[in-house]
């Protein structure tokens, strides 16, 4: 079967010409259409692939790809599939994604992908056609301001009033897009504008202010006072968020979680930040967080937020969060300082940058030179409680409040346990009270799926998930190893953005597996997006969590709103296999662990997109849960016999 | 007037900031009194000057999120109490020609000047700063008030 057609495009350049004589072939000054400005200019930002869908107002920028080798695009089959692959496509590569479509209900469709872009702080170029010039304004067929309508939820918008314009507007959307905290940005092109011939500059100056893209340095003595706060504290916790894995600080985060002995937390959008693997790593706070990390937030007494927001399902009720610590920010959005969290230690700068320079004061090595300092944490590990010396939590919960001493002060200067106590306490947390699930040989469990999934590729493939159960337990129990590995809308918590996002990360990294995870609801919301995978051969490994409901909805009714079950029944259609089938895209079913692992196993080893139905217990629930308005202290750990009978197997 | 500050912002003249700006003020939801628009002494530059309520947190935050706006140049709070801040207020009055002469006293009393006069209404003009045209409304209640309008204050430092 042919592999996933190649994207690159300086690839199939290179044959004809090198990667430099194509740039100034592009950069030749002379007299084009605004669509073949649009067309360089995208080639020139290195645009690997456009995913787009054509329409009235667009006509002149599809007519201009024709016959145009170099430009590569890839036709969805509904524009939010589009916007969600290019999403897809940057989350997995740190690239600026772009996408394309007509005006009107074209560009309405992309709505959803850019507020989800926007809150997870995703660079994309969304490029939408609209009515001429002439006809703004005046109600025409298929016109909607689409500037106006994305203002709230996109980093900017531009609307393009005349060609010799575009060029330089088309460089500016990158540079934005890209620059500082990262996220979408919108270029409205009117139809006469892209029919318009005028003479092509390459615009070497851009009409921005010089701060924008200058890299958010960290003031130095914001630095030092955390450093100083770090040497002081005897219960640091990092939580690392997305922006640890925008600027590309996930080493410096391990050299410091490592070299100073700090448990790390990372958020939903920071997965992969500090591997898996790592006995510093404590997993996902919040409401479906697990018992260490959330227990961890609780009783440090130095919170290090890197890169991450304070969103409300990470803190719950804030009167519950971190109580007992000095709060520290490391974050290059300075609104993001002391939105919601009073800062102790503002540290406002580049993740990257503020991360080494804080190393550094701390005297800690750099990437590449820390395996002694690795080792003598795993040294201590080995010694930690569960096997020398096996201290229950209880003692050590104890132990931490004999040592916090008054319950309202901030750090109340009490003596209390040394660092390596606190990791020794931390690691008894992780012992005692991990993610665990009554598993079975007659129902398929959706956690079994999600670990079978994590140890059959070893934390190496990308992995997308839709939202809802699936996407918790996905973060519960995957393994994410590296940044950029797990893909899945935090913020704004869209449905039917997995699978087409994981079709934009597989034309971003076509040599590596590529599973999307999703939910039997959220598969159905942008399905279409099948026949993009069969007819590209694009091979992605399509799960379908099956439960046959609106799991997480219903998750809710039955614990908050007493079981009153209301609308959720997705039970009856359609047949995933046959859907997958009729789009030609291979289809699979498992309804136990036997079949599981045999399915899985063969779809590993097919070359081409499968969709695999695994159909799972209905009735599941994602715990650990903190209920919407409690806090973090008032955490459900779920089935009490289970962690019962765990707690008398450890004593 | 507790908490009330002024921010002097400076943005460019492109399509759409002050739909930027507005619609960021509406969305996190900010208290503003007012917002007053105009050109600067920057060629394709406007300033505006925003009146607004909060603490000193909730200002910070007000900058912060406009100078994450593109076109949004600069950001200066004047602090609570800048050296000027002016509105300028315009107001109709229904004054029988009988009334006149005690309007004409009060005017004189505020420094505003009359800048149109009918057979039963006047219009009135005033410079000053909140304060001073609320307490000269209070005053022109008892002449029946027609129309009021008010362009907001704007500030500057001395």
């Amino acid at each position: 079967m042919e592999k996933t057609e190649r994207i690159v495009t300086s690839e199939r350049i290179e044959t004809a010409e090198t990667g430099e004589e194509l740039r100034q072939r592009l950069r030749r000054r002379e007299r084009i259409s605004g669509s073949e400005i649009l067309l360089r200019m995208l080639l020139l930002e290195g645009v690997e692939c456009v995913f787009g869908y054509p329409g009235g107002a667009v006509l002149y920028i599809y007519d201009a790809m024709h016959g145009n080798p170099a430009f590569r695009h890839l036709l969805t089959r509904h524009e939010q599939g589009a916007v969600h692959a290019a999403d897809g496509y940057a989350r997995s590569t740190g690239k600026t994604g772009v996408c394309l479509a007509t005006s009107g209900p074209g560009a309405t469709n992309l709505v959803t992908g850019i507020a989800t872009a926007h809150m997870d702080s995703v660079p994309l170029v969304v490029i939408t056609g609209n009515v001429a010039t002439s006809l703004i304004g005046t109600d025409a067929f298929q016109e909607a301001d689409i500037i106006g309508i994305t203002q709230p939820i996109s980093k900017h918008g531009f609307f393009v009033t005349k060609a010799e314009d575009l060029a330089r507007t088309i460089r500016e959307a990158f540079a934005i897009a890209a620059a500082g905290r990262p996220g979408p940005v919108i270029v409205d092109i009117p139809k006469d504008v892209s029919a318009e011939i005028v003479e092509f500059v390459y615009p070497e100056r851009l009409d921005l202010p010089p701060s924008l893209l200058s890299p958010v340095l960290p003031d130095e003595a914001d630095v030092e006072a955390l450093a100083e706060a770090i040497r002081k504290a005897e219960r640091p916790l990092l939580l690392a968020g997305g922006g640890v894995l925008q600027s590309g600080a996930a080493d410096h985060l391990a050299v410091l979680a490592r070299g100073a002995g700090i448990p790390v937390t990372t958020t939903l959008m920071g997965m992969g930040a500090l591997p898996a693997q790592d006995p510093l790593w404590l997993g996902m706070p919040g409401m479906h967080g697990t018992y260490a990390a959330n227990q961890a937030i609780l009783q440090c007494d130095l919170l290090i937020a890197v890169g991450a927001r304070f969103d409300d399902r990470v803190t719950m009720r804030l009167d519950g969060f971190a109580q007992r610590a000095a709060i520290a920010h490391i974050e290059i959005d300075a609104a993001e300082i002391g939105k919601l969290v009073q800062v102790d230690y503002p540290v406002s700068g580049d993740a990257r940058l503020a991360l080494s320079a804080l190393n550094r004061a701390l005297g800690l090595v750099a990437p590449g030179g820390d395996e002694a300092v690795l080792a003598s944490v795993n040294a201590e590990v080995d010694r930690s409680p569960g096997t020398a010396v096996p201290v229950r939590v209880s003692d050590a919960t104890e132990a931490v409040r004999v040592s916090v001493g008054d319950e309202t002060g901030r750090r109340s200067g009490a003596a209390s346990l040394s660092a390596s106590g606190w990791l020794a306490l931390v690691f008894v947390w992780k012992k005692d009270f991990p993610l665990r699930y009554r598993d079975s040989d007659d129902v398929l469990k959706p956690q079994y799926v999600i670990e079978m999934i994590a140890r059959t590729t070893g934390g190496d493939a990308i992995v997308t998930t839709d939202v809802g159960q699936h996407q918790m337990w996905t973060a519960q129990y995957g393994r994410f190893d590296r940044p950029r590995t797990l893909v899945t809308s935090g913020g704004l918590g869209t449905m039917g953005f997995g699978f087409p996002a994981a079709i934009g990360a597989q034309i971003g990294n076509p040599d590596r597996l590529v599973v999307s995870v999703n939910g039997d609801g959220g598969m159905q919301m942008c399905a279409q997006e099948l026949a993009v995978c069969a007819i590209r051969q694009i091979p992605v490994k399509i799960v379908v969590i099956n439960n046959r409901t609106l799991g997480m909805i219903k998750q809710w009714q039955e614990l908050v709103y007493e079981g009153r079950y209301s609308h959720i029944d997705l039970g009856g259609s359609p047949d995933f296999v046959l859907l997958a089938e009729a789009y030609g895209v291979k289809g699979l079913r498992a309804t136990n662990k036997r079949e599981a692992e045999a399915v899985w196993a063969e779809a590993l080893a097919t070359d081409g997109p499968v969709l695999i139905d695994f159909v799972v217990d209905k009735d599941e629930l994602v715990y650990p849960m903190v209920p919407q308005g409690q806090r973090l202290q008032d955490m459900l750990l779920g089935d009490p016999d289970l962690y019962g009978a765990m707690k008398e197997e450890n004593l | 007037m507790t908490d009330r500050h002024y921010l002097s912002v400076l943005v460019r003249d492109r399509p759409g900031v002050l739909q930027r700006v507005s619609g960021l003020f509406s969305r996190r939801g900010y208290n503003i009194d007012s917002v007053t628009v105009g050109t600067s002494e920057l060629e394709a530059h406007s300033r505006l000057v925003v009146a607004v309520r909060g603490s000193e947190r909730e200002l910070g935050q007000i900058a912060s999120q406009l100078r994450k706006l593109i076109d949004v140049v600069s950001v200066s709070p004047l602090g609570d109490t800048p050296a000027v801040a002016r509105e300028l207020m315009l107001v109709r009055l229904s004054v029988p020609p009988a009334s006149r002469a005690s309007v004409r006293g009060l005017i004189e009393t505020f420094r505003c000047a009359v800048v149109d006069v009918g057979p039963e209404t006047m219009m009135i003009q005033a410079v000053g700063d909140r304060e001073k045209n609320d307490a000269l409304l209070t005053l022109l209640q008892a002449y029946g008030i027609l129309e009021i309008a008010r362009t907001g204050e704007t500030a500057m430092t001395r």
